[in-house]
């Protein structure tokens, strides 16, 4: 057969077909990265619009949170700080990736039900959706670090040289939800019970993760399945980076955290790339 | 050469829909228990295997399209017609790339932009500033792009003093004009249109119509679903016809177009209702629409006259005096109004024909849609034999191109009627 393509090749030729993988889906993701920051903006914009006190609530939630957290589980349950660091600051450092994690897995689940109307009327690569909520919630996550410089500040922390590591754990921190994030993504879309399973699952990780208290406080034997969360992994490396040698990172660990953080990355992409061309008949 | 921008071949869609069965008048707790079991059952599976959840007991597959075959040139401007759930829309949705057909495949070259709807993405809570570059952006514009057409788009859409105030309080008028100046400045090489000239005023309208020709005259391809026949006659080069997701018809517009009210539309007849009993009534036989050579039509051009045929039996025991009559409604339901026959008592026994004519530069264009009746007055009461009700269907049609008293002048023009009236205008000098 002749093939009638052949004049004005410049043109982009596009062919739509049943189960055709994308070849160049990856490419797309790139030229629609102005959809990706526009969204994102959105997101930010609305968030705060017809909200009495508007971007201190991003101060206001960890500020409580980890108020709550020093009173119980240092003064009550009276549990050890890592070294001399003071425990209010020890939990804040956690509280920091821990925030950053529930907020883009909240956020991200829901993000594509929010967005349905987008998803039956447009095409674009549909990763940009949930992507685009890890932009609200690292904002978020950098108001709140204004609060650890004032509260460094306030007990006169000086950290060590690790804190210039601190970007590569934030960017630790970011896949880590952006994985788990795509996923249950793309089961909410399918199945819409997920959407009862994500206040469940953060709030019950905000407990299993050491958040409140020092990794070292968990027995030694049980230090490395400890690990299989990869948020210990996460949080370890921000007390490190912030508080510095009080909280040395414990390794075996860390890579197991690290090795699940990949297989979570692996899975949620596979998952959401399979899933997301049905996604408008679905939704 | 060949220019072809869409090539579809064997296109099909399929749909798997959940029928919940029927529950008989008593409902025993163990069936209830069992039927939940078996369709917990057969969700878990599904769950397994990552297929989508069907809720129900039985299961149908439901062909959207199937085996739509059809190629477009550049520069063309294509309608789509169809009924309701004849698949036009998931025709669309497939050569935008929202879902993906189940066999067949589409070559499209060109960038596409598509308009399901107007205002896809809008915020409410966000200022029309700002919703013109998230909008513009969701379309596929660059937000050099927009930044570029902004001040035209503002100045289409006509909004300059609300730009900073949400869309949240702006009235759905404006709402609707900000949405479509965005996506009227979209440059794809290939527009993918869904029946967005149905908002908005007829002003509006015109605007958008007029809109669309210059994309097409621009060299750029046009796909557009309407049930708007008249603004698909003066629109579209081409017409395609979608039956029960099948395509039945692929031709000319205006041909596509007396194909589909011939074939699709008035298919299906209204039942004859009658206030008098059976025995002693004026029986329907049959109703037809005449040109004026005699043969039947669905469609006539607005110039032309034509005539409406009713053949009806009239029984013996007839007091009153027998009056056929016609009620003609617009598609959209609106009485235009109700013609009687001359008196001709006394009525005979026998099979009548009664021939109504409608003169031609009488109706706007559009479609109309005819009921039939006889009725019997005897002095102040009335009684109805039979009312053949929206019993037929006709579309006048209009070339914009060779009616002079439209001066150039191509979109839709409101009215239920466009007669053709005397005048006289003259130079006076007095006031």
């Amino acid at each position: 057969m002749k093939n009638i393509f052949s004049s004005h090749t410049q043109e982009p030729l596009l062919v739509i077909e049943a189960g055709r993988t994308e070849k160049n889906y990856w490419a797309d993701l790139w030229r629609y990265r102005e959809l990706f920051l526009v969204l994102a903006w959105r997101d930010l914009s609305v968030r705060y619009k017809q909200t009495v006190v508007g971007i201190l609530w991003a101060i206001i939630r960890p500020l409580l949170t980890m108020v709550v957290f020093t009173v119980i589980f240092s003064r009550i349950a009276k549990l050890p700080s890592d070294g001399s660091t003071p425990y209010a600051l020890m939990v804040f450092a956690a509280m920091l990736p821990w925030s950053l994690f529930s907020n883009a897995l909240t956020d991200a689940s829901n993000s594509m039900i929010s967005n349905a109307n987008l998803i039956g009327k447009v095409y674009f690569p549909r990763m940009i959706i949930p992507s685009a909520t890890l932009v609200t919630a690292f904002i978020d996550f950098l108001i709140s670090f204004i609060i650890l410089i004032g509260m460094m500040v306030y007990y006169r922390f000086v950290p060590g040289w690790q804190i210039l590591l601190l970007p590569c754990f934030i960017l630790l921190a970011l896949l880590a939800s952006w994985g788990p994030g795509l996923w249950i993504t793309a089961l909410n879309v399918k199945y819409r019970d997920f959407r009862y399973v994500i206040p469940f699952v953060v709030q019950f990780g905000l407990y299993i993760s050491p958040v409140g208290f020092s990794s070292k406080v968990v027995p030694e034997q049980w230090r490395f399945l400890y690990s299989v969360n990869p948020l210990v992994g996460v949080i370890d490396g921000f007390r490190w980076c912030i508080l510095g040698g009080t909280s040395p990172i414990y390794m075996p660990g860390f890579l197991l955290s690290l090795a699940i953080i990949v297989f979570f990355l692996w899975l949620g992409v596979s998952r959401f790339r399979k899933m997301e061309r049905t996604f408008a008949d679905l939704i | 050469m060949s220019d072809t921008v869409i090539k579809a071949e064997n296109l099909g869609k399929i749909y798997t829909i959940g029928h919940q069965g029927e529950n008989g008048p008593y409902v025993a707790l163990r069936d209830v228990v069992m039927k939940n079991a078996r369709s917990f059952w057969r969700k878990t599976k599904d769950l397994a295997k990552g297929r989508p959840i069907i809720q129900g007991d039985t299961m149908e597959e439901v062909w959207a399209l199937k085996d739509v075959n059809f190629e477009i040139q550049r520069g063309e401007i294509v309608g789509i017609v169809g009924n309701n759930g004849a698949g036009k829309s998931t025709l669309l949705k497939i050569l935008s790339r929202i879902t993906e057909p189940s066999t067949g495949r589409v070559t499209i070259r060109g960038r596409v932009a598509n308009l399901l709807e107007v205002g896809t993405g809008f915020h409410p809570e966000l200022s029309g500033r700002e919703n013109i570059y998230l909008n513009g952006t969701i379309l596929g514009m660059s937000r050099v792009e927009v930044k570029r057409k902004f001040d035209e788009i503002v100045a289409f859409a006509e909004t300059e003093k609300y730009l900073d105030t949400p869309v949240k309080r702006y009235s759905s008028g404006m709402y609707v004009r900000l949405a479509f100046a965005v996506a009227a400045h979209l440059e794809p090489e290939i527009l993918v249109v869904d029946e967005v000239l149905s908002v908005g005023d007829i002003q509006f309208q015109q605007k958008c119509l007029g809109k669309m020709e210059s994309v097409g005259k621009d060299g750029r391809t046009v796909l557009f679903v309407s049930h708007n026949l008249t603004a698909v006659s003066q629109l579209c080069t081409r017409g395609l016809v979608l039956e029960k997701g099948e395509m039945t018809f692929d031709g000319e517009s205006t041909r596509a177009i007396h194909y589909y009210t011939d074939a699709v539309i008035s298919s299906p007849k209204q039942e004859v209702k009658a206030t008098v009993a059976d025995a002693d009534s004026v029986r329907f036989l049959s109703a037809r629409i005449l040109d004026t050579s005699g043969a039947a039509l669905t469609s006539v051009g607005i110039h032309r006259p034509f005539f409406i045929e009713t053949k009806f039996q009239v029984p013996d025991h007839v007091h009153g005096t027998l009056v056929p009559n016609c009620h003609f409604k617009t598609a959209d339901g609106l009485y235009a109004f109700i013609v009687n026959a001359p008196d001709m008592r006394p009525f005979e026994p026998g099979i009548y024909t009664a021939l109504c004519k409608v003169p031609g530069n009488f109706f706007n264009d559009g479609m109309y849609k005819v009921g039939l009746a006889v009725t019997e007055y005897e002095k102040t009461s009335l009684k109805v034999h039979f009312f053949a009700e929206d019993y037929l269907t006709v579309t006048v049609t209009e070339s914009a191109f060779d009616n002079p008293l439209r001066y150039g002048y191509r979109g839709p023009i409101p009215g239920v009627l466009r007669p053709s009236l005397e005048w006289t205008v003259e130079k006076t000098d007095k006031a």
